[in-house]
């Protein structure tokens, strides 16, 4: 009996918290916070720059590790709360451009000063912040800049550990792999320039 | 725990499930709306040609057999360039030839590719390069713009990349036998096989009928038709 109750009870409580997700967020329901790394994660077009410049970073040593490590995440924050204030994307594929800047950089291993690798993180942070920023605007008002905490954390943690994966590797071979997954990340950047180009067509 | 209960503990799982799934809804979450799906579509593409699949280890396979650097080189090569191809296309340049254009560059790249290794031919690098990135161009223009409709392009580039270079993969690692005496005869066994698969697939080219673009389906030309009329009756023929 006490068994039926429960069940009935679980079931009333689905019936009465059915509401669809409308956001552009990956609403996770356990706040904006959990939202954005929600949002991070399950963003291929926004974790793999990140991993790219990881790469980039780790490649060119321990200075521009750290310094991507803490300028990535703060220049995406704050690129996020400009793109909260305009509420307005702009609609060149700029994405697609991280995607290509970042991956010809790892495969071609450039030896780019320390401070031109971590400005070139945070080109693109504040770039893909802003997107997002204006992104959640768009999607409705919300508790944007606790989402783009969220993405800003999960960002610390995937840039550290990249980075700190490739300083770390001495092996020629490693190295190597490291360049060609630079080449895919800047091949798909391409492609995705293709597919946004033949939309606007 | 008697049958009874566990019937009832079973019927109650089961009736929760139902009506979870019956109650939900779609989650009209995230920024690229209607589409969805796209990585598996990319991963499986190269995979499901022979025509890829011969290029792809072919130029691994090559790569081993030149060594440092090519062994790198040559894989981070063909992606990029690949891509471009794919670029291309997805921007409305037009090999010549078109269709059966593509299906020849594509049997040739085989061929080519085939005899080099079969040849264990070592040109200087720039040439290599020139030579994969020619065939990698025409094999993204083939294959890189084939995205099924209502999937994310993004995912789909990623499958595609990720599968090109895993095949990329296998062709190094097939040709790291290159080091043994019986393995090197096998990597020629094998580029012998491809330069054969190759004008299998050239002779293809030439006595299969192109693919005709696919036409819209009943129920969309009915409701392209009816918009039609519709914005007729609203405009007017002009």
């Amino acid at each position: 009996m006490r068994r039926s109750r429960y069940s009935l009870f679980l079931v009333l409580t689905t019936l009465l918290m059915q509401r669809s997700a409308q956001a552009h967020l990956v609403t996770t329901g356990l706040g904006p916070v959990y939202d954005g790394i929600g949002h991070f994660s399950l963003s291929p077009d926004d974790s793999i720059p990140v991993v790219a410049l990881g790469l980039l970073a780790g490649l060119r040593g321990k200075g521009p590790g750290r310094g991507v490590m803490f300028q990535l995440p703060l220049a995406w924050f704050g690129g996020g709360v400009a793109g909260l204030m305009a509420n307005t994307a702009p609609s060149i594929p700029l994405r697609c451009i991280s995607f290509m800047l970042a991956g010809v950089l790892v495969a071609t291993d450039l030896r780019l000063p320390d401070m031109a690798v971590v400005g070139v993180a945070m080109a693109i942070g504040f770039m893909h912040g802003f997107l997002d920023g204006a992104g959640f605007q768009a999607a409705g008002p919300g508790k944007g800049a606790l989402q783009l905490l969220g993405i800003a954390a999960m960002i610390f943690v995937i840039a550290t550990m990249t980075a700190a994966l490739v300083v770390s590797i001495r092996s020629y071979w490693a190295r190597i792999v490291v360049r060609v997954a630079g080449s895919w990340v800047a091949a798909i950047g391409l492609l995705m320039l293709g597919w946004a180009l033949r939309r606007v067509q | 725990m008697n049958r009874s209960v566990r019937m009832t503990r079973w019927v109650t799982f089961l009736w929760t499930i139902a009506t979870i799934l019956i109650l939900s809804q779609p989650a009209q979450a995230h920024i690229v709306a209607g589409e969805s799906g796209g990585f598996l579509s990319g991963l499986k593409h190269p995979w499901s040609g022979w025509d890829h699949i011969c290029a792809m280890v072919a130029v691994g396979m090559w790569g081993a057999q030149l060594g440092v650097p090519a062994i790198w080189v040559l894989p981070v090569t063909f992606p990029v360039i690949m891509a471009f191809g794919g670029f291309l296309g997805l921007i409305g340049v037009r090999f010549p030839g078109d269709q059966i254009g593509d299906e020849i560059g594509i049997a040739a790249s085989a061929i080519m590719l085939g005899l080099v290794v079969l040849m264990a031919a070592r040109p200087p690098l720039a040439a290599a390069m020139t030579l994969v990135g020619i065939f990698g161009l025409c094999h993204g223009y083939a294959h890189g713009r084939e995205l099924p409709p209502g999937q994310s392009g993004l995912l789909y580039s990623i499958g595609f990349v990720v599968a090109t270079g895993t095949l990329h993969a296998l062709g190094i690692t097939i040709g790291l036998l290159h080091r043994w005496k019986a393995g090197r005869g096998f990597i020629r066994t094998a580029g012998a096989a491809i330069t054969l698969a190759g004008f299998y697939f050239l002779y293809s080219a030439f006595h299969e009928e192109p693919e005709k673009p696919a036409s819209p389906p009943a129920a969309v030309s009915t409701v392209m038709s009816l918009q039609s009329v519709t914005a007729i009756s609203v405009h007017g023929v002009s």
